[in-house]
């Protein structure tokens, strides 16, 4: 009978390890393997001592950290707000669905409507010069590049925490609000902390695919931003340099699993009361 | 559970009925059977009429598939699994081509019509004797300004654009090679320079240019300028001819100082197929009408003499299009250089876009 079941488990675990390995380990393998080869196909760690000591690729790691801060950042200030919202609305799965929609249009199609609004003759400065301020550049500047960003991620931060507050039971908030705090101290002390794992999955799903954006960075940003995700892309399609491209990706990759240990739920402490 | 089986049934349903039709209609185009040709060519790079015209003088039916970059066309016919009869790679790819020996000569007995050619895009280093490739279209790299900010004549040379009256008014093309080969030109150097001190050079003077540089960007940028975006921007002449025709106020020049010249080919992969189809197709396209029409349609200069002077004289006589003898005499061809070499030229270019 034992055997039985424990055999049957492992039948299941058949398609689950397959797209483990085929899909996950194996690329990750892959791309580990080829970040320690030069062009020339020799086995090197010269990859990693250019990167480290490259000041150009130092500057855009702190660069691609600090725009993907700055979208999770301004990503999770509205999107909090939102999902709070939303929760209590009548018909919310309604409004919800208008908010995940955008995510099922290509990314592409979204940045070059970006470029419709925000170019010279755009929607955007035509509304600048109707108020009397007159055309700006709002194109290729950081702002914009920052903007259409967070534009992209706010979806994926809204669900999350939406989650966390649908599945926050109303009777911490009465109990709350029975023993006499005011709205601020509930959200402050009980609503907030009780959906903190929503806000850390959010920050996942937006922080570290951000960390990479390069299709932005060029039509919206007009490369005045460049990321590491820029230079990976070079790597991999002009110089065919595949070894540092990888390398790159290994920093990233690296970067990503810190970024998960941080938000990643903490144990609870020994004596914590519960 | 109902419901969602009547989806996945229904979907089903859909393809099926799609995968016949289009099966349907591939049959009465006649693309079936052995009387193809598989052509590898750029996204809308030949004109279409020529195709049904060649099937019908030779009854050969042509199946086009696009790419969109040198290097994804290489890698792709590298890998194997394809039948490509036809490439069209740019000159430094057809070197790379041939030293991977990824191509089959040219028999040149089957070939009518070679001499239609100017000699001045024949026999050019990247293929002595035109051994594997004819050439196709060529081009050049240059200005474009627009005419309603800028008046011409002013800027007729690379060093004008440093100029600080420009000042956030440029955009470049995303292209290591083309960007540093401009700056290396200003800089009475070689365009395909390989000294680490002449590429750095370079790269301090594109550095220069960083304020009035606008944007870097690809394939945008024939949108942009045609909406009026920028009034000046550094790109290939085959993205001018296409903003000339949206925006009238465009305008293409190519400093005569020097720029770059490219060719594109036509060449015959290790992985062909159809022998006859792929002579009677090559015989067809170097036909002067052909050229001609092709060339009107697609707006590149063509390197067929005879097709040239089909052309209508405003075509041919475009100097935007079409340079004088001066300026084509110091124009440079680009030669393959190796990996560590095009890495090298990245990481300067890398630099002076991360500069900006």
């Amino acid at each position: 009978m034992m055997t039985l079941t424990k055999r049957k488990t492992w039948f299941y675990f058949i398609p689950y390890g397959l797209w483990l390995g085929l899909f996950v380990i194996a690329p990750l393998a892959l791309i580990f393997y080829q970040s320690f080869f030069n062009l020339d196909h020799h086995f090197t760690f010269s990859n990693y001592a250019n990167y480290f000591q490259s000041l150009t690729y130092l500057k855009m790691t702190l660069n691609s950290v600090w725009y993907a801060l700055l979208i999770t950042v301004f990503t999770g200030l509205i999107s909090y707000p939102t999902a709070y919202f939303l929760h209590g609305l009548k018909h919310r799965q309604f409004w919800l669905l208008l908010v995940i929609l955008p995510t099922w249009i290509n990314i592409l199609l979204k940045a070059y409507a970006f470029i419709g609004i925000f170019s010279q003759a755009g929607i955007a400065n035509q509304f600048l010069s109707f108020i009397g301020i007159g055309p700006q550049q709002i194109l290729f500047t950081n702002a914009s590049f920052v903007f259409v960003a967070t534009y992209i991620q706010i979806p994926f931060m809204i669900l999350p925490i939406y989650n966390a507050l649908d599945d926050l039971s109303p009777a911490f908030i009465n109990a709350s609000q029975d023993l006499g705090a005011s709205g601020w101290q509930t959200f402050q002390r009980v609503i907030f902390p009780l959906t903190l794992p929503g806000v850390k999955a959010g920050v996942q799903a937006v922080f570290i695919p951000s960390l990479s954006l390069f299709m932005l960075t060029r039509l919206i940003g007009g490369n005045k931003v460049i990321t590491l995700g820029t230079a990976i892309e070079e790597h991999f399609l002009t110089t065919m340099n595949w070894g540092m491209g990888s390398t790159i990706g290994v920093v990233l990759i690296v970067a990503m699993v810190i970024v998960m240990l941080l938000t990643g739920d903490q144990k609870p402490k020994g004596g914590t009361p519960r | 559970m109902k419901r969602l089986m009547l989806l996945i049934i229904g979907l089903l349903a859909i393809c099926g009925l799609l995968g016949y039709s289009s099966q349907q209609l591939e049959r009465s185009s006649g693309s079936t059977g052995s009387r193809v040709l598989n052509l590898y060519n750029w996204g809308d790079y030949i004109d279409p009429k020529l195709l049904t015209k060649f099937q019908k003088e030779t009854g050969y039916h042509v199946n086009v598939e696009t790419f969109d970059s040198n290097e994804a066309m290489y890698t792709k016919i590298n890998q194997g699994g394809t039948h490509y009869d036809l490439a069209i790679p740019s000159e430094y790819m057809v070197t790379k081509m041939k030293r991977a020996h990824l191509l089959k000569p040219l028999d040149k007995s089957r070939l009518t019509g070679l001499n239609n050619y100017d000699s001045r895009f024949m026999n050019e280093s990247f293929d002595p004797n035109n051994r594997y490739s004819i050439p196709y279209f060529w081009g050049t790299l240059g200005i474009i300004y627009n005419d309603k900010t800028i008046k011409p004549g002013t800027v007729d040379h690379w060093n004008d654009l440093w100029s600080s009256k420009y000042r956030d008014q440029i955009m470049l093309i995303d292209s290591a090679r083309d960007i540093m080969g401009m700056a290396l030109i200003t800089q009475h150097q070689s365009m395909n320079a390989t000294n680490p001190t002449v590429l750095r050079n370079a790269e301090n003077k594109l550095n220069a240019l960083a304020p009035n540089v606008k944007a870097v960007v690809a394939d945008e940028i024939k949108m942009y300028m045609s909406q009026d975006e920028a009034p000046l921007a550094v790109d290939w002449s085959g993205e001018a001819a296409e903003m000339l025709a949206n925006n009238h106020h465009l305008h293409y020049v190519v400093p005569s100082e020097g720029s770059n010249l490219w060719i594109d080919n036509l060449v015959i992969p290790k992985t062909a197929q159809h022998e006859n189809a792929i002579y009677a197709f090559l015989n067809f396209m170097s036909k002067p009408e052909n050229t001609a029409q092709n060339a009107e349609y697609i707006g590149y200069a063509t390197p067929n003499r005879k097709a040239k002077a089909l052309l209508p004289k405003s075509v041919r006589a475009d100097r935007q299009f079409y340079p004088d003898n001066t300026t084509l005499d110091h124009l440079q061809i680009y030669k393959d250089l190796s990996p560590a070499k095009v890495q090298l030229y990245n990481d300067r270019y890398l630099e002076f876009k991360m500069h900006h």
